[in-house]
């Protein structure tokens, strides 16, 4: 299936989070058939495909989100750093904190904004001091780029925001536990095209610092956010290589059909 | 006539009233000239609608007035020459005269009531008869109008639905009347006692002891503080000290860990818990808790110890209360969106921390509502303290002593046996005058969060 | 391939250390208040489940024996006894008064002591005897056995209990043939009585069924009416809304108000136009329970009936109003049949309510010692839940089980309405 990239154990250990041979079923229903791919640090990862394609399942399947769902199964292995994040040892609390999610429609807790990015380092107990925690919380709402726009008002609810500076909110917060992937599903779906733009070109600036792996729908989006991009079919992954080299010389006749727009 | 029979008899000239006009519009139809604007059976109905509706409204009024006629007709009788003035002797003879004419009765207590017997029995049947003429006329005349109105060409079906109309707006006033006929009922008491006992007295004294009223000085012995704070205690503190965390608690772990096949099994059990009548558990808290309870403070060295303990009543009361607690704290949970949850989960947060610091935040605005609500479902409890809270109106905060509560002297006020004008009757209607008042802020409080936190999520 | 580098560090932030130990200590700590937060809301429900148990089987434990009785046999010698009564009387409704009169119950009660000094046979057992020689007058000119509910003390003695004098002669009677312990059908026959042997709940079972008679024909067909204007066709006015504040309070108003409101408004003294005339309807009597929990159970079947409306898809109404139906019709043929189950579940659980409603029943009088059941609306009755705040009052041993076994009877109707309440609910939950 996946021939973009040639695939060996050895490369594996090299990558950020690497999975292999992954299948997810919920009950009896399989959503997603035997996907592996590799997500690098630096790298912004787009995933592509009509919706209901699984990308936002397979994505889920990352931090173990969809342990949440009763009935969800994972098979396959699913590494950190060459850790299998499904084994007893690894943590869920922590595996969660490394790999950091934003989600499509921005959900702020109903808290104020400064207790909204405080929240991760709170639980986690990554501050030592007051002044510790607020330097992570202006730190982090810098990095999202919604310091200047909320400095004087840090105690006001985090749900008065606007779409676009709650979904940077949650960016923020999801900086603030010092995550090493970040990932995001379809961050811009329930934005206007301004709140957009500020996204990506966060996502552009975040990018020498994490490994971002980013699901969307909008192919014009993962043609400019991203270095890689994945395309799902049918809970298959059908194509996965650079971005650049899917969108002009995509390998597979199914990839083509759909960037050109013949479906989905 | 008796009153069933003749609603029985007026029903059956509807019925009546329904096939004959149903009859003759089938046969309009037959003729084909024309095309009918309604069906033969929505003829029916109107001719039906005027055959039963005036003549039930006057019934209705009829039972209602006439008791005042036949009291006139009998006091012309020579026989009521003789009655005293006082109006209240007067009634009282009346009344046991009506008694054994209907038949309730054998005989009566006031021989003077005993020639009013006949004129009683005479006068009844006259106007009884009177009133069940006049109905059965009205069905007639009734049914004749519409039957008589009823053409091809008549919109039926208009009018039914006109009337019918009429029928679901009276019915959904009678909730409103229901509330106006609360207030007035207690206000009109209530004005009554507040003309014998000083409201500064009811309302801010402290000594409740209703078995020694001073007829001079009512007020002395009726200062309802003591009650007040007995509710207070039993209800909003003792009570909610064992509702609100069990009840949180048990909504907490069906929501959010407990498996399919528990919560299947553990949420009816909660609404049997509900569906348990009041008697039941005022039952159980007088056999077993008060005891248990009583042992346990002589055990902790209080040997006096009363077994109509404060403790005893609010702790029945709370379980009592748990599932009421749980079902509120259980909609106000799930009420917070899953992205919630999800976004907490996410961030590697435990179950319990996403539960303490992000759920329940954000469901607090419901939970107080259900608490407020809660608050005033105990303190409006009855059975659970009329069988196992004192009568003794003490002011204490130690839950071993015996304390009582508003609703238990109501009962207690009015079961005795008392004339209806006395202050200590009158007190009860103040009392319960006080409790609406206290419930209907609490609900409307609570009404008010539970919509500002709803519309905060839609 | 060539991007790939190492991870650039945050520039303010060490990277955390999620393997070293203060953050594994941590991590247990934080999983050790996890696995208490589950433990306590386990507890809750276990403790909330053990009070059930705990209730039920306390019930269970007093009230079984409620539901068996023993019975001695009573050897009578009518002619000895010197019954003076006038045989022509005894099919007569002058019976009773004439068997009490000749002093049967205090002969019943001698012939009961000939084996003792303390009597075997219950208080009531003459009432045994009088409907006997009432059924069958000729028994009065010899000899006979007639089987009579046994004292407290014996009743105990039979089940190994009470003092050892009782149990004495309870294995003497039991070895004789002259004592019995069967099911105590009695108790589902009789009404009240002074004897705790003789107590039933018939009485107080009619007055109930008379009383939820009255409440489901009032509040029934008024509440599915107001729901429907409400829901259908309400303007949404100022009106509307006072109409739907009213029945949102009215539902949370504490039952005890309705009682006052019905002893003021059906039993009280009125005044009109200068007439002063007494109660609207006779005290104790069904019709004004009845009328009282109609008003308080009516907001339920409102609240619960709108919801069943509410939830009937618009694309039916649409439907039947596409083919020229008028909204009276689209109502009452469409949308009314479609939300009946939801309503009925809403009705079924209001009823079980009013059935087991103590307080404001106790207010308009409904404690009346109901000898007999009630014959009508308008006799005076009792109901169930009275009955057993009546009986949990008497102080007699004999009460505390048959209190309990009452309980039982009423939590038996409660959980038989709230099932087929939760059934109606399960089956016919959403066709569309």
């Amino acid at each position: 299936m996946t021939d973009a990239t040639p695939l060996s154990t050895a490369t594996a250990t090299g990558h950020k989070m690497s999975a292999r041979g992954v299948n997810v079923f919920y009950g009896d229903k399989q959503a997603i058939r035997d996907v592996s791919i590799d997500v690098d640090m630096d790298h912004v990862t787009a995933f592509i495909g009509p919706s209901g394609c699984g990308k936002s399942t397979f994505l889920r399947t990352l931090n173990r989100m969809n342990d949440t769902i009763a009935s969800a199964r994972v098979t396959g292995d699913i590494m950190l750093d060459g850790e299998d994040i499904y084994s007893s040892a690894m943590d869920v609390v922590q595996l969660r904190a490394r790999v950091g999610m934003v989600f499509q429609k921005p959900n702020p807790f109903p808290k104020s904004i400064y207790e909204n990015v405080a929240y991760g380092p709170r639980i986690h107990g990554l501050a030592a001091s007051k002044v510790a925690l607020d330097g992570i919380v202006e730190g982090s709402l810098r990095r999202a780029g919604l310091w200047d726009e909320v400095k004087d008002r840090l105690s006001d609810s985090g749900t008065a925001l606007s779409g676009g500076q709650q979904q940077r909110l949650c960016i923020a917060r999801a900086i603030a536990v010092d995550p090493e992937v970040i990932l995001m599903d379809e961050p811009c779906s329930a934005l206007d095209p301004i709140a957009t733009a500020k996204i990506e070109e966060l996502i552009h600036e975040l990018r020498g610092r994490y490994a971002i792996v980013i699901v969307t729908h909008n192919m014009q989006q993962a043609a400019r956010v991203s270095q890689k991009t994945a395309f799902f079919h049918l809970g298959q992954l059908v194509e996965y290589g650079d971005t650049d080299n899917i969108f002009t010389a995509p390998k597979q006749e199914r990839t083509k059909d759909y960037i050109t727009g013949r479906y989905g | 006539m008796n009153v069933f029979a003749l609603l029985f008899v007026v029903v059956g000239l509807g019925l009546i009233g329904w096939l004959t006009a149903r009859a003759r519009a089938v046969r309009f139809d037959r003729g084909g000239q024309k095309r009918l604007h309604s069906l033969p059976s929505q003829h029916g109905w109107y001719v039906a609608m005027w055959t039963v509706l005036p003549a039930l409204l006057f019934v209705a009024a009829w039972t209602a007035l006439s008791p005042a006629l036949i009291r006139d007709q009998v006091l012309k009788a020579p026989a009521a020459a003789q009655l005293s003035d006082f109006a209240f002797e007067r009634d009282t003879i009346l009344g046991e005269a009506r008694d054994v004419a209907l038949g309730r009765a054998d005989s009566t207590f006031d021989p003077t009531a005993d020639a009013l017997v006949a004129p009683m029995r005479e006068a009844i049947a006259f106007y009884g008869w009177t009133g069940t003429a006049i109905a059965i006329l009205l069905a007639f005349a009734g049914g004749a109008f519409a039957f008589s109105r009823i053409s091809p060409a008549f919109r039926a079906r208009t009018r039914v639905e006109r009337g019918l109309m009429l029928i679901l707006l009276v019915a959904s006033l009678i909730a409103i009347l229901t509330t106006i006929g609360i207030f007035l009922s207690l206000f009109w008491e209530s004005i009554r006692f507040f003309a014998m006992v000083p409201p500064q007295d009811f309302l801010f004294s402290t000594h409740w002891s209703p078995q020694l009223i001073d007829p001079n000085n009512p007020g002395k012995s009726l200062g309802a503080v003591p009650l007040f704070w007995g509710t207070f205690f039993i209800g909003a503190v003792i009570a909610m000290l064992v509702a609100i965390p069990f009840g949180l608690m048990s909504a907490i772990y069906l929501t959010q860990y407990a498996a399919p096949r528990v919560r299947a099994w553990m949420k009816p059990m909660l609404e049997i818990l509900a569906g348990v009548p009041t008697v039941v558990y005022g039952y159980f808290a007088a056999l077993t808790v008060a005891p248990a309870v009583r042992d346990l403070a002589v055990h902790l060295g209080m040997p006096f110890a009363s077994a109509e303990s404060a403790l005893a009543a609010g702790l029945v009361m709370g379980v009592m209360i748990i599932p009421f607690v749980s079902s509120l704290a259980d909609d106000s949970i799930a009420a917070v969106p899953t992205a919630m949850r999800d976004g907490s989960l996410a961030m590697g947060a435990t179950n319990s921390e996403t539960i303490s610091r992000v759920l329940l935040p954000a469901a607090l605005p419901g939970v107080v509502a259900g608490v407020l609500l809660a608050v005033s479902r105990a303190i409006g409890e009855t059975m659970i303290v009329v069988m196992a809270a004192s009568g003794a109106a003490n002011i204490t905060l130690n839950p071993f002593e015996s304390a009582t509560t508003v609703t238990k002297q109501i009962v207690d006020l009015l079961t005795g046996e008392s004339e209806f004008d006395s202050p200590k009757t009158l007190a009860a209607f103040a009392l319960g005058l006080t409790l609406f008042v206290i419930t209907l802020l609490l609900n409307i409080v609570a009404l008010r969060v539970v919509k500002k936190y709803r519309e905060a999520y839609e | 391939m060539s991007k790939r580098a190492a991870p650039a560090p945050a520039p303010e932030r060490t990277p955390t250390d999620w393997k070293g130990a203060a953050m594994q200590k941590r991590i247990r700590r934080r999983y050790a208040a996890e696995r208490r937060f589950k433990l306590f809301g386990m507890l809750a429900v276990i403790l909330s489940a053990a009070f059930l148990a705990f209730l039920i089987a306390t019930m269970v434990a007093n009230g079984a024996r409620g539901f068996t009785r023993s019975e001695v046999a009573l050897d009578l010698d009518f002619p000895k006894m010197g019954l003076a009564v006038d045989r022509t009387h005894l099919s007569t409704p002058g019976a009773d008064l004439a068997l009490s009169g000749a002093g049967l119950q205090d002969k019943v009660e001698i012939a009961a002591e000939s084996g003792g000094d303390h009597s075997l046979a219950a208080n009531s057992a003459w009432i045994t005897v009088r409907d006997a020689i009432k059924a069958d007058p000729s028994i009065l000119g010899g000899k006979r056995t007639i089987w009579v509910p046994a004292s407290t003390a014996l009743e105990m003695g039979a089940r190994g209990e009470g003092t050892a004098a009782a149990q004495a002669d309870a294995s003497r009677l039991r070895s004789a043939g002259k004592l019995r312990t069967g099911f105590n059908w009695g108790f589902f026959t009789a009404s009240n009585s002074n004897d705790p042997v003789a107590v039933g709940i018939w009485g107080a079972l009619k007055g109930s069924l008379l009383t939820m008679l009255v409440t489901f024909l009032i509040a029934f067909p008024v509440g599915v009416l107001a729901a429907i204007y409400l829901e259908e066709y309400a303007p949404k006015n100022r009106w509307t809304d006072l109409i739907e504040v009213s029945i949102n309070n009215l539902a949370a108003v504490p039952s005890i108000i309705f009682g006052l409101l019905g002893l003021a408004v059906f039993l009280g003294t009125w005044q009109i136009g200068g007439h002063s005339f007494g109660p609207l309807l006779p005290r104790s009597a069904a019709v004004v329970g009845g009328l009282t929990l109609a008003l308080m159970i009516m907001p339920v079947i409102v609240i619960a009936s709108r919801n069943a409306i509410k939830g009937v898809p618009p694309s039916i109404r649409d439907a039947a109003l596409g083919i020229g139906a008028s909204r009276i019709q689209v109502v009452f043929h469409h949308v009314l049949p479609l939300a009946m189950p939801g309503i009925l579940t809403g009705t079924i659980i209001g009823m079980a309510r009013a059935l087991g409603e103590t307080a404001p029943l106790l207010l308009i009088g409904m404690r009346a010692f109901i000898v007999t059941a009630p014959q009508g609306f308008t006799d005076p009755a009792t109901v169930l839940p009275v009955q057993i705040f009546l009986w949990s009052d008497e102080v007699s041993r004999g009460f505390v089980e048959k209190t309990s076994a009452a309980i039982i009877v009423l939590l038996v109707f409660l959980l038989a309405m709230n099932g087929l309440a939760i059934y109606l609910r399960n089956k016919f939950e959403t066709r569309w």
